[in-house]
């Protein structure tokens, strides 16, 4: 292998339709080796879509996509020996047994008969499956197909790991399990796992890629993205007085403060708001005495912490607001061939 | 074709715990049983002119019509349903390995159940002691048909499946295009309209596809390289259409 070694995704203006509707447009992002990222969007975003493409198992239009430096379109056979792979909804047989399906994968990925049952024991244990490996799959609960599902996809070894929404379904002590499992695995492998729990994104993911409507939104380290996307810092406060002048003593307590959204007054007067700044130092005091000088009735002031959640709707909010002006049946996309 | 043993011996093992194989062979034995029985009673009533292996075996049809669109309608369109496909597809197996290991598993199993009905003729030679009722070269020609028109059979059913997610439908299907195969080309081969002489070509094309004279022609101890041919390449056409229907899918879905 060359040295630099190339990274571990590499997608290039990648390309979906799926009968004149584009799934996926214009993606492009690179995955480094051994890091752990997650995919969020909301449904319909084109996170399964370009999963699949990512395995090989659906064509792109166009665009290019690399894992480890090959081209899943022209050499597919490479690719599928490079990647673990757990679909949506984690299809399994009904009627084999856990060990048994895992013996079977393991023989399609070409793990060698003398090393595939020591592995599997050892993924059994990773997996917390060795009370049921005997059991039939169709039989076991929700939460041990997920992690058969799991099992699978890291029962080569292979060097990149992708899972879509490998955590539906789980309860809060098995998405643990999970979690420990996926971490387990940083810098070994690289992992691109898709979910809806964003605390779980947030916990385990080196870099988040947020995508909506087929194209990347935002993407970055959990805190760079709620710095870029709500700005450094956040306040709540509810407040009653003269709100029309709220602005401009804002602006003399920091130049950068804005109000970022801002609720009806209720029964008594009060209003609350949330204001965000570009500076990280603390500014809640300096707000208080301002407020309290020009005779403002503060109820609360607090410093939100937020959480990957709000990042996740204000950047797709973003997008949602950029696309709104177009006309529907035209995504602003790509070439489409 | 590295993965093709894998998955040939996966299938036939699935096959083989499955309680559907054990219950669709039992009815299926209980069925020629019922003939074979019906075919040495008529042999006690009156002299017949042929061998009762060449009578048992001209029912090939009926438990066809029935037992390869069992067999086979799961295979592909179950896949499908469950979305195993795709899992199974994204390992370093190709579409090719996939549809010839279902197909080899569904063949093996029809040509067991075949197999199986040389019990009957066993019996029979053990308790009658009468060398006239068997007679060696129907019994032989009769199971090489078997053996070569299931391959067409079953891959006529590998195909069906292939075109549905849904067992249902590609039982039905390979149910249709068997009885067009078959009963369809006997139908045609009768018909009028053909025997102008404007349509000779047409003519003679149905009348090679003739599965009942093929037949006539493997029980009377004729192996002929025309219908080998003709089993050979169909069944390989239809092969080709399964793993082209299967990608096919993977394309447009």
């Amino acid at each position: 292998m060359p040295d630099p070694l190339p990274p571990a995704i590499e997608v290039d203006h990648l390309v979906k339709s799926y009968a004149g509707m584009t799934a996926v447009a214009d993606l492009s992002f690179t995955v480094a080796r051994g890091e752990i990222i997650g995919f969020l969007g909301p449904n319909g975003a084109g996170k399964s879509t370009t999963m699949r493409i990512l395995t090989g198992y659906l064509p792109a239009n166009s665009g290019t996509v690399r894992i480890c430096g090959h081209s899943v379109a022209t050499e597919p056979d490479a690719v599928k020996r490079l990647i673990g792979y757990m679909p949506e909804n984690n299809p399994l047989p009904e009627d084999m047994r856990v060990s048994e399906y895992l013996y079977f994968r393991g023989r399609l990925k070409e793990i060698p008969r003398r090393k595939l049952g020591p592995r599997i024991d050892e993924v059994l244990e990773l997996c917390d499956l060795k009370r049921v490996r005997h059991k039939i799959i169709g039989q076991l609960s929700k939460g041990y197909r997920q992690r058969v599902g799991i099992a699978e996809a890291i029962l080569a070894e292979p060097p990149v790991i992708i899972m879509d929404e490998p955590t539906i379904g789980l309860d809060p002590h098995q998405i643990l399990i999970v979690r420990d499992l996926i971490a387990g695995l940083r810098g070994r492998m690289t992992v691109i796992i898709s979910s809806h729990i964003l605390p779980e994104i947030e916990m385990t993911c080196d870099r988040v890629l947020i995508i909506n409507r087929g194209r990347v939104v935002a993407q970055g380290t959990p805190a760079a993205l709620r710095r870029e996307v709500l700005g450094r810092t956040a306040y709540g406060l509810t407040v009653a007085g003269n709100i029309a002048g709220l602005p401009a003593l804002l602006q003399a307590v920091e130049p950068s403060f804005k109000i970022t959204a801002a609720g009806e007054p209720d029964a008594t007067g009060f209003v609350q708001l949330a204001l965000a700044t570009e500076r990280d130092d603390e500014f809640g005091e300096p707000l208080l005495q301002a407020l309290i000088a020009q005779n403002y009735r503060v109820r609360a002031i607090s410093r939100a912490h937020p959480t990957l959640e709000d990042v996740f709707l204000a950047a797709t909010r973003r997008t949602w607001d950029a696309t709104q002006p177009n006309p529907p049946q035209l995504p602003p996309s790509g070439p489409i061939p | 074709m590295k993965h093709f043993l894998t998955l040939l011996s996966h299938e036939l093992r699935m096959l083989l715990v499955s309680p559907s194989t054990y219950i669709a062979a039992t009815a299926f034995l209980f069925f020629m049983g019922f003939i074979f029985t019906g075919i040495l009673e008529s042999y006690t009533k009156a002299p017949q002119e042929a061998s009762p292996a060449i009578v048992f075996f001209s029912t090939f049809f009926l438990p066809v019509f029935f037992m390869v669109p069992l067999l086979t309608m799961r295979c592909l369109a179950e896949e499908r349903r469950l979305g195993t496909i795709e899992t199974l597809l994204t390992t370093p197996v190709t579409t090719t390995e996939v549809v010839l290991g279902k197909y080899s598993a569904a063949y093996i199993l029809y040509v067991t159940l075949w197999g199986a009905t040389a019990g009957f003729f066993y019996i029979l030679k053990s308790f009658s002691n009468d060398p006239r009722l068997l007679d060696s070269g129907p019994l032989i020609g009769g199971y090489v048909f078997i053996a070569v028109s299931g391959l067409l059979f079953v891959a006529i059913g590998v195909f069906a499946s292939s075109l549905s997610r849904n067992q249902a439908v590609a039982g039905i299907l390979a149910f249709v295009m068997l009885a067009a195969l078959i009963i369809g080309g006997r139908w045609l081969g009768e018909a009028a309209f053909l025997s102008r002489d404007v349509l000779a070509p047409a003519k003679a094309a149905v009348d090679y596809a003739q599965v009942f004279s093929h037949y006539d022609d493997f029980t009377r101890g004729v192996i002929d390289t025309r219908h080998l041919l003709f089993y050979f390449s169909g069944t390989a056409l239809a092969l080709i259409f399964s793993i082209f229907s299967v990608e096919a899918k993977l394309i447009h879905s």
